[in-house]
């Protein structure tokens, strides 16, 4: 199944990218490697039968929110000797502990979940199509709502960011 | 289904491979001469004034926030443009029509503000 082969290929590309993300020193460096992360993400998405939401999450995750990424970094202005490993205590030791807890109980979880069969999805499904048709009709009030959503930001930011 | 989707992996994979190989291609056949002028920082001429890794300004990131939100709101455009004219055939264009204009209404508002506000002025 060439689904199949996909899904490993994009699966190793988010998960490895992200890695890699995690563990860079220079944070610029890891901004460029969460990018290639999103694209990962995005082939995902592709397999999901969401190709609008592949393209959004392109457009909008590895093209402007990481835009503002990396001018938060250039903000912070670290220079070379901020960017060092912090030693490893033991609070982290027992963090890291718990996160790991945590994934064991996910994994048990995840390998008890009965899959429902696949079903045929409508012909549109997650198409702009498909999601427009459901937004523009179902979905009205939240679409509205979003509008109000995005001037909140507008006014927030510009509040925030355009002290005399 | 899946399989209309191999054009653009074939597109990627070949952007790739030609970026790859042309830096590659240079990497190995350009010449690699070390010299004190070549190596040396370049600044349109006149001698450089300090390191480049100067703190940047907050108006930068009031900028990018902006473009964010306002690259959201074109998002939802999109799909409206895509099936505005079928909305029309079925007899829902003015609905239709009516439900974008509030929505670009609120963000107008918006930006009026951010034109009041004079946030986009550089100085």
């Amino acid at each position: 199944m060439s689904e199949t082969i996909f899904f490993y290929i994009f699966a190793v590309i988010s998960v490895g990218m992200v890695l890699l993300m995690i563990f860079q020193t220079n944070p610029i460096v890891s901004a460029l490697y969460l990018v290639f992360g999103f694209f990962g993400v995005a082939g995902l998405y592709v397999l999901l039968s969401a190709p609008f939401v592949a393209v959004l999450q392109v457009l909008v995750y590895a093209g402007a929110i990481m835009v503002l990424f990396l001018f938060v970094l250039m903000l912070l202005n670290l220079r070379k000797e901020d960017l060092v490993y912090d030693r490893l205590n033991w609070r982290k030791i027992g963090v890291g502990g718990v996160a790991i807890l945590f994934l064991g109980f996910l994994a048990h979880h995840f390998t008890r979940i009965q899959i429902q069969p696949f079903f045929d999805l409508p012909e549109n499904f997650g198409t702009p199509e498909g999601v427009g048709r459901l937004l523009f009709t179902t979905y009205l009030i939240p679409f509205e709502l979003v509008s109000i959503l995005l001037l909140v930001a507008i006014i927030g930011a510009v509040v925030l960011g355009k002290r005399q | 289904m899946i399989s209309s989707y191999v054009p653009i992996l074939v597109l990627f994979v070949f952007a790739g491979l030609f970026a790859g190989a042309f830096l590659g291609i240079s990497a190995l056949l350009g010449p690699k001469k070390k010299s004190h002028a070549g190596d040396s920082i370049y600044e349109c001429g006149p001698a450089p004034v300090g390191g480049a890794r100067e703190r940047f300004s907050v108006k930068f990131f009031l900028v990018a926030i902006l473009f964010i939100l306002f690259d959201i709101e074109v998002v939802f455009l999109f799909p409206w443009a895509i099936l505005f004219r079928q909305f029309v055939n079925e007899g829902m264009g003015l609905f239709v029509f009516v439900e974008m204009a509030v929505f670009l209404v609120i963000l107008v508002l918006g930006y009026i503000f951010v034109w009041r506000k004079r946030a986009l002025d550089w100085r």
